[in-house]
């Protein structure tokens, strides 16, 4: 039973991660993670976001949609739930934690439009987890990217005094720095 | 109203100028995720035209009755409509390409260029210009996705839509993920060198 | 025409039209397309069956059944395939979850005494020109017209008869261990009509 956990998680952060390898949230990975701490932040939020809205996405699958014959509103339901949950956690966190708003506030609307939450929601129905694995594997997913993205951050801070020709500045060189990253996670396979 | 010429220009810029892709960075995950071949970049590249015209035309029909502050779910909810609309049809029609695509087709939803435009033009512009700004922009889109899939496919597996160029076994690393990272790398490196050559020309 | 006003009722009615509107039309489209996406996939599974065992008249798909694995743990789809209402042969839906990466599905087809006629593979995601070979006629040659019962299926390094695909042990061995799992469970039970 511990080892099924574990596989998900080794395997949601390693070999098959969300950002690397499933190439879901490419947006706020190659957006924000110019600097440490701004991809820092963006991590917590992802992960704070996916983790509860994964929950809720497979409340509403389970007790709504399959009782009623409606999976074809997954999509509109699902995303109406994330764009809802980050309004409600947005105006939650101003009023009970305003340190935590002032950490991570400024990422929070960016997260509706990040695929990887509305990915992961749809992943976890279809493969058929329950909710703890579920809830285990958005976690996971969501430390993944968080993974990714800091690593990503902090080749980027070295590139910047890197002495490119000008069309190769930028994101193309972000983009083939983050083929490298890839290529090395891809020595993960075969952990588990 | 604008005239035939302005509609044109509306057009193109879509598909260099302002690609979506190349220019301005919108919609990557599909681009990476779906381009191991130019078929499936191709036809994800379709669906998604299919996706930003309808939304594009729909918002551009009712945006005065849209409420400010409910702009952006309201566009949220008609562009879904619409993605689910696509994955049932193709779901019946294509099964092959659906499952090829798979997870990418309901994340069109969260594609940055589709809420982008209903957001940036189709609530401020005319019915007929919006159209030709979603199919730009489609167009647009599916050039780049059809174009590095047939860059990953020619390196990777040796041919092209499909049909088999060489004997042997491509370059694997291009169907794989560093491949999709790498390849768009030099292809938006390609685009910048090219925009400051011309540039440099007419200076 | 001017902007409609930011109004509390303003809203929910504008959220709710829209809202009630998508859906019906995706309820409608829904139930256009509900024949088609059935036809679909009742198609590819005939496609797979019509690849691993021939010379049926039958409808395998409508007369699928499930049978439990011996260990109980899950069920197996099982295609029959009939002509002139005698038995000919039998497609087996199984899967591995010891793949490299994620499960593989394969499609197997037994005749009647056991032997494995042909085999295809659904659905994989093992790595591209590795473990992908699975699919190519030269590693699946190994297992046609063989009896799982009399001949040792598994790849030469656990002491079997299959070469495994160079450099994709793991998936190799999957691959075999789900083609013994449909054959226990396919002699698991009786199959006479």
């Amino acid at each position: 039973m511990t080892m099924d956990y574990l596989v998900i998680i080794v395997s949601a952060i390693f070999i098959n991660n969300i950002v690397l390898a499933k190439f879901l949230g490419i947006c706020p990975f190659l957006g924000v993670s110019k600097n440490t701490s701004t991809a820092l932040g963006m991590g917590a939020a992802v992960i704070f976001v996916m983790t509860i809205a994964t929950i809720i996405t497979y409340l509403v699958q389970h007790y709504l949609l399959v009782p009623f014959h409606i999976g074809y509103m997954q999509t509109i339901t699902y995303i109406l739930v994330i764009a809802f949950l980050v309004q409600v956690v947005e105006i939650i966190m101003k009023k009970v934690s305003p340190d935590l708003y002032q950490a991570l506030g400024v990422y929070l609307p960016l997260i509706t439009t990040n695929c990887a939450i509305l990915g992961v929601a749809i992943l976890v129905v279809q493969q058929d987890l329950n909710l703890i694995k579920s809830v285990v594997f958005a976690i996971a997913n969501a430390l993944g990217f968080t993974l990714a993205i800091i690593l990503f951050s902090s080749l980027r801070e070295q590139l910047d005094g890197a002495d490119l020709p000008e069309y190769m500045k930028g994101v193309p060189a972000a983009l083939i720095t983050a083929s490298i990253l890839s290529m090395a996670f891809m020595g993960f396979a075969g952990l588990v | 109203m604008m005239s035939n010429t302005s509609h044109k220009e509306n057009f193109i810029k879509g598909l260099v100028k302002e690609n979506p892709v190349f220019v301005l960075l919108l919609g990557l995950c599909p681009t990476l995720g779906v381009t191991s071949s130019a078929f499936n970049g191709l036809g994800m590249g379709v669906a998604t035209v299919f996706v930003l015209v309808m939304s594009n035309l729909v918002v551009s029909l009712i945006k005065n009755f849209i409420p400010d502050k409910v702009r952006i779910p309201a566009f949220i909810v008609i562009i879904a409509s619409f993605v689910t609309m696509v994955q049932l049809l193709m779901e019946a029609y294509t099964p092959a390409l659906h499952e090829q695509l798979g997870l990418f087709i309901p994340l069109i939803v969260v594609n940055c260029i589709v809420l982008g435009r209903a957001e940036a033009f189709a609530s401020r512009n005319t019915v007929v210009s919006s159209l030709v700004d979603g199919l730009g922009m489609g167009v647009g889109f599916t050039l780049a996705l059809t174009l590095l899939g047939a860059i990953r496919e020619l390196l990777g597996s040796l041919s092209i839509f499909g049909f088999r160029l060489m004997e042997g076994d491509g370059m694997l690393v291009f169907i794989l993920a560093p491949g999709a990272f790498i390849s768009l790398g030099f292809l938006i490196a390609l685009m910048n060198w090219l925009k400051d050559r011309s540039a440099g020309i007419k200076r | 025409m001017a902007k409609t006003k930011s109004s509390f009722v303003n809203l929910i009615v504008t959220l709710a039209v829209i809202t009630f509107v998508g859906s019906l039309s995706l309820g409608f489209v829904f139930d256009w397309t509900k024949e088609p996406i059935a036809k679909a996939q009742m198609a590819r599974q005939l496609k797979a069956i019509e690849a691993v065992v021939e010379g049926y008249d039958n409808n395998p798909v409508t007369e699928k059944y499930k049978v439990v694995t011996l260990d109980g743990k899950d069920s197996l789809e099982f295609f029959p395939a009939t002509r002139n209402g005698k038995r000919i042969g039998t497609a087996v839906k199984t899967k591995s979850g010891l793949g490299y990466s994620g499960d593989i599905w394969l499609m197997v087809g037994f005749d009647k005494a056991g032997n494995i006629i042909r085999i295809q593979v659904l659905e994989h995601k093992e790595t591209p020109g590795l473990g992908s070979k699975m699919t190519l006629p030269s590693f699946l040659n190994q297992y046609y017209g063989k009896n799982p019962g009399k001949v040792n299926l598994k790849v030469k390094k656990d002491g079997g008869a299959v070469d495994a695909i160079t450099g994709a042990t793991i998936s190799s061995r999957a691959f075999s261990e789900s083609v013994q799992m449909a054959y226990e469970t396919f002699q698991s039970v009786k199959h006479d009509e």
